[in-house]
């Protein structure tokens, strides 16, 4: 399970978006939450997505974790074109190629934090000591040795989010997606939270994080801004 | 494949931990639904074999004849005329008939006097063939028997009695060799009935009558016309052709219309206990039907849980979805504890029936009118079977609807934060 190598793309792109549109249709309102996005992402890149709230983001977001599809326009994940895949490939996809962090984490209550960073694993058919074997191991990474049975509940803000960070990186996948992943943190968690963020990045982890916080989007080799649904500002960071 | 199941069992095992108190209500609504169905089939299939057993402690494959008036014209004959049998006709038939089981005639003489020291009551006496025992079922208690065939020979006055007239007659004292008086003549009691629920007679309760030989009742009341003609067969489904040829030949011999159903009344026992039996199965389907119902009740309880757990773990089933959970994997567990709950409070259930339907039998049936007529509720490997696969569907179904719901929710709205 190579780290997204690009899959004999060209330029190593592992995202590439275009002409991506997505019209919320609530029945008595269409709402178009996205109004043509074309964006590439390379492998290793740190990019921190930014604008105002209702801007788009976390559609944009959940496009790009295969949460959900667009209306119309082209993506390819790694060099695979997901338009046209039914639920259970889309499933697949994202149990093996997207790592998600929520801004409320989103970590099942009644397990421990084991169990939780074992959940994708056993979506995706590792075999049980090995799961187990490195559910252990990332929860050491992030910090959390002494926690493995701990349930979500029993956590503080900081650790739960680390049990999510551990949970996304199980599964070893192409991308790390975040949705403001330090709004609920008091500033000593988060910035624990952007180093550890930072960290990954350097040992070669493709990251996306949506945020609102100048100091995170700061970290970021990439920042992308978005208003009422494109693109307006794409900049990278001088290396 | 493999894989799916492990994935499935692991979901489950972490899953069905909630909902505690619901999950008991539903299961004793469902172990109340079984019980309902259980019960009633029981009760059916009790009611089913003992209707059965009192309808042949009658008699089987019989049909009885009486003598009436033809109703059809005839050769030049008006209808109207009176057709009676005599004791002659008994031994004609059999020649004739080979291929019945048997052939008997009866002579009624009722509310006929018979006395024993001081008592005397007053009943039905019969006289007819050494085969009415065997085919009317006139089984001797111990120590008695039924009539011999030299004692319709030699006319012997022997008498066999029904229970219930021993009883009358002889209290507590033995009845089998004391003698009774006959309208003044001495009798020798042969043996007297076992007990019996009978459920079709004509003239009377067999309890309540005495036997003799036809020919003994020939000679001491001087008639020899029959008031019942009997024929029984080996097998229900000979029946109408046998009644078909009997009229043949007896039409020929009294000159009528073997078509004319008037002019012997026939009560063909294997036909009316074919309409019988299709009641029973009617009952037995409506009291079906019924327990299926209440069943059904506890499976709507079932899916009711569901749905409410389903809507309570929204938001895990949309993390597990965003995790790279399949269809299948999210609709599997709850299927199975669908499944799990009706499998709980059907076997629950089952217990307390099969436990209830057991005490019943120690309710004695000999002297209780009503169990003697509607029997003990009998469990069957068919209710079993019928019963298990009402609530293996119902489990099934109250976990699919549920199920359904979850795998259709959509990960991005249900993981949204504002
Ligand atoms: N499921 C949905 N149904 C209808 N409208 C939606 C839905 N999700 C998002 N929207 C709308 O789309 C726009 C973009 O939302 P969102 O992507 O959540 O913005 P951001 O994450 O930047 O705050 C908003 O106007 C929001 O109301
Ligand atoms: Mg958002």
């Amino acid at each position: 399970m190579a780290n997204g190598n690009g899959n004999g793309n060209g330029n190593g792109a592992i995202i590439r978006m275009s002409g991506i549109r997505k019209v919320y249709d609530t029945g008595k309102i269409m709402v178009e939450a996205l109004t043509g996005i074309d964006l590439e992402i390379e492998k290793g890149q740190m990019v921190a997505i930014v604008g105002p709230s209702g801007s788009g983001k976390s559609t944009l977001m959940n496009l790009l974790g295969c949460l959900d599809t667009p209306t119309s326009g082209d993506y390819a994940l790694g060099g695979q074109n997901v338009s046209g895949v039914s639920r259970d490939q889309l499933a697949e996809i994202r149990n093996r190629r997207v790592g998600f962090i929520f801004q409320n984490f989103n970590l099942l209550p009644h397990i421990s934090a084991l169990e939780n960073v074992e959940m994708p694993m056993l979506f995706g058919g590792v075999p049980v000591r090995e799961r187990h074997q490195r559910a252990g191991e990332l929860l050491a990474r992030v910090g959390l040795g002494d926690r493995l049975d701990h349930k979500p509940t029993e956590l503080s803000g900081g650790q739960m989010q680390r049990v999510a960070i551990a949970r996304a990186l199980a599964m070893n996948p192409d991308i790390v997606l975040a949705d403001e992943p330090t709004g609920n943190l008091d500033s000593t968690a988060g910035s624990d939270i952007m180093s550890l963020f930072t960290e990954l990045w350097q040992q070669g982890r493709t990251m996306i994080i949506i945020t609102h916080d100048p100091a995170l989007a700061r970290r970021a080799s990439r920042v992308v801004e978005i208003r009422d649904g494109r693109i307006v500002h794409d900049q990278v960071a001088a290396a | 494949m493999k894989n799916d199941l492990r994935v499935i069992l692991s979901l489950f095992a972490s899953s069905s931990r909630l909902q505690r108190k619901r999950a008991y209500l539903t299961i004793a609504a469902i172990a109340w639904g079984t019980v309902a169905i259980l019960l009633l089939l029981a009760f059916g299939q009790g009611l089913r074999l003992q209707l059965d057993k009192n309808r042949r402690s009658t008699g089987e494959n019989i049909a009885v004849m009486w003598p009436a008036e033809t109703a059809k014209a005839w050769k030049g004959m008006p209808p109207g005329r009176a057709i009676r049998p005599s004791m002659d006709d008994i031994a004609f038939l059999r020649e004739r008939m080979p291929e019945l089981k048997s052939v008997f005639g009866e002579i009624t003489s009722g509310r006929t006097a018979l006395a024993y020291g001081r008592k005397t009551v007053s009943g039905r006496v019969i006289g007819t063939n050494v085969v009415y025992g065997e085919a009317r079922k006139h089984y001797p208690m111990a120590g008695g028997r039924f009539m011999a065939p030299e004692d319709e020979i030699q006319r012997r006055r022997v008498i066999f009695l029904g229970d219930e007239l021993a009883k009358d007659l002889f209290g507590d004292e033995p009845p089998v060799g004391k003698t009774l008086q006959l309208n003044n003549t001495p009798y020798l009691v042969i043996g007297v009935m076992q007990k019996k629920t009978q459920m079709g007679m004509y003239g009377g309760p067999d309890a309540n009558h005495a036997i003799i030989p036809i020919t003994t009742f020939r000679a001491q009341f001087g008639r020899d016309r029959l008031n019942n003609l009997a024929i029984e067969t080996w097998n229900p489904e000979e029946m109408k052709s046998a009644l078909r040829k009997l009229n043949e030949i007896l039409g020929a011999k009294y000159g009528y219309d073997p078509t004319d159903e008037r002019a012997l009344q026939t009560w063909d026992m294997v036909k009316s206990s074919k309409i019988m039996k299709n009641m029973l199965i009617g009952i037995q389907l409506f009291l079906g039907i019924i327990g299926a119902l209440t069943l059904l009740i506890g499976g709507v309880g079932v899916a009711n849980i569901m749905y409410a757990v389903v809507k309570e773990r929204t938001r895990e089933i949309g993390v597990k979805m965003a995790l790279g959970a399949k269809r299948r994997w999210i609709i599997a567990p709850f299927v199975l504890e669908g499944l799990v709950y009706t499998f709980i409070g059907g076997a629950l259930g089952i217990i307390i029936a099969t436990l209830l339907v057991a005490l019943t039998s120690f309710v004695p049936i000999e002297d209780n009118k009503v169990m003697a007529f509607l029997g003990r509720p009998t469990l069957s490997i068919q209710i079993g079977v019928a019963t298990s696969m009402i609530l293996g569907m119902i489990g099934l179904l109250a976990g699919y609807f549920p199920a359904r719901r979850a795998a259709s929710i959509d990960p991005a709205s249900t993981l949204r934060y504002e």
